[in-house]
């Protein structure tokens, strides 16, 4: 079963029936199971990998940053009401517990450099417990979600071989 | 001017190049006619193989090749087969399967010598018998039985100039595994005629239906057997040229000597790039293989739905269906095909007279090129049936 989650993982377009196909299964197990997956949250939504740099191109101006933050636990909860309430915010993408120097580390998007640091200052460095917060701005993008970002190497093969 | 060497000369160009000709001015193909992996190799072995460049690693290796190499292969094969070759002699790296099997036929055969070679197979097996002075003595198999190849029919063909067997499995181009008791009674007709076995087996990991048998694991076979294996397909890496021969010390020593004489060595930066496939590639391997396997079966359940008999392709990366339904002959279908749909297969008399009635397609193709590609054939078919 664990294939059909890396196939739809890689591409999840892929119809039941070509997974169907692929896997050996009968089509109606392949839909039930997908079903149930969405309905207990193991698939939780399904995304593209879109590459910022280049929509920006169009005049998008999205930037990420990466957000560590260093929070002091309490008792009973640990870091955990701290990152849930960091999670609400719909600019945060992502939010991580980490070992080393810091015990949070964040994904924040907003429109332009202005947008995320704001929000850093005013929303996540005001939150109780938050004791510090370091900001890496991404500068440039060479692979998310395991999809390199480089364009794709062209096919040097002949077209006939033996 | 003086005639040239008369075997060679007498020897027909590959039936592919023509395709390949016409092929390569048109916009717009798919091409199934490749035989070769799409995938590029793993860039952890490229990268080793850039190490081995910016290090200096641009000298010859050993006539026999890498120790380190000869090692891998070596514990590969008693590993995963249970073939047992003794790295120091009874293991040679060569410039691919290609020059291995050239090597062997000439280790083997005395002029006049005949080796059986059951049909449809490579394009080079029966060029490789006659240049090394041989004679191939063709044997048909069919598609109604998945190519298997029969020892009887074998027996048949034995004389007393017979010397080898030429054997590939997983087979280009029928995509067809023979199966262990097959090959088994082959091997017991082998000690019968006191025959060697050629075994080819570059396709050995391409297998999804069942075990790769090697033959060189074969109770009786060590003695007689030349096993050939390499990089080029499970690695993706056709253009480094890099293969091996296993066989036991009188064959290995004497392939070593043509070796030495003719090629000197493996390109050593292949060969350093080889050894981290066999180290650290083996998930990018069983990966690639997942992907064929996705897309053989989505391949061979179009072909069928569009009501073409294809047998089912256990190994490799070709599906080998006949197009008997079309009513055409397999170098009409596929040039009309070319022309009128925009899609490159090889027809299947190039691989042999068996092969007739049969187009091989190639399925190491990006998976909407692959459905594109079916959809053409129906249209094709349309106007043909």
């Amino acid at each position: 079963m664990r294939v059909i989650l890396e196939l739809l993982e890689r591409d999840a377009h892929l119809s039941h029936n070509t997974i169907a196909t692929m896997t050996g299964l009968p089509v109606e197990q392949v839909a039930a199971q997908v079903a149930a997956w969405e309905a207990s949250g193991v698939i939780r939504r399904y995304t593209a990998v879109v590459d910022w740099d280049r929509a920006s191109a169009d005049g998008d101006d999205t930037v990420t940053a990466f957000i560590d933050v260093s929070v002091a636990p309490a008792r009973g909860v640990g870091f955990d009401d701290v990152a849930l309430r960091i999670s609400r915010f719909p600019e945060v993408r992502s939010v991580y517990l980490v070992s080393g120097g810091h015990d949070l580390r964040c994904t924040v998007t907003g429109d332009g450099l202005r947008a995320v640091s704001d929000f850093v200052a005013q929303k996540l460095s005001t939150i109780d417990r938050v004791q510090a917060t370091a900001t890496h701005f991404v500068l440039k993008a060479y692979k998310r979600g395991g999809v390199a970002f480089v364009d794709t190497e062209p096919d040097h093969r002949l077209p006939v071989t033996p | 001017m003086r005639e040239l060497n008369g075997v060679i000369a007498a020897c027909p160009p590959s039936g592919i190049r023509r395709f390949f000709d016409i092929a390569a001015e048109m916009d717009d193909v798919i091409s199934l006619g490749v035989g070769e992996p799409d995938f590029v190799t793993p860039w952890r072995v490229r990268e080793a193989g850039i190490y081995a460049l910016e290090h200096g690693y641009t000298t010859y290796t050993s006539n026999a090749g890498l120790p380190a190499l000869r090692r891998l292969i070596c514990a590969d094969l008693a590993q995963r087969y249970g073939a047992h070759y003794a790295w120091d002699g009874e293991c040679l790296i060569t410039t691919g399967v290609s020059e291995g099997l050239d090597l062997a036929l000439r280790v083997l055969l005395n002029p006049g010598d005949e080796v059986i070679v059951p049909e449809p197979c490579y394009v080079a097996y029966e060029p490789c018998v006659r240049f090394a002075g041989g004679i191939p003595v063709r044997v048909a198999t069919s598609w109604e039985d998945d190519f298997a190849v029969h020892p009887a029919a074998v027996a048949a063909a034995v004389t007393a100039r017979t010397k080898a067997v030429l054997i590939g499995s997983p087979a280009n181009p029928t995509g067809a595994v023979q199966p262990r008791a097959s090959l088994e009674a082959l091997m017991a007709l082998a000690e019968e005629h006191d025959l060697y076995l050629v075994s080819d087996e570059i396709y050995d990991r391409l297998t999804y239906t069942g075990a790769h048998t090697c033959l060189g694991a074969l109770p009786g076979a060590r003695e007689r057997t030349v096993v050939l294996g390499g990089f080029s397909k499970a690695h993706a890496m056709t253009g480094w040229r890099v293969g091996w021969i296993c066989a036991p010390a009188r064959i290995a020593e004497l392939c070593v000597r043509v070796h030495q004489y003719t090629m000197l060595c493996a390109p050593h930066v292949s060969q350093i790039a080889a050894v981290e496939a066999l180290e650290h590639a083996e998930g990018d391997v069983t990966a690639m293989v997942a992907d064929y396997d996705r897309r053989r079966r989505v391949f061979v359940k179009g072909l069928r739905e569009l009501g073409l008999e294809c047998p089912e392709p256990a190994g490799a990366f070709y599906a080998f269906p006949s197009i008997r339904r079309s009513g055409l002959d397999s170098q009409t279908f596929a040039e009309r095909l070319l022309h009128e749909q925009r899609v490159a297969v090889v027809p299947g008399d190039v691989f042999g007279p068996s092969g007739d009635g049969h187009v091989r397609c190639s399925y190491a193709t990006a998976l909407p090129l692959l459905e594109e590609a079916v959809e053409r054939i129906g249209r094709f078919l349309a106007t043909v049936a």
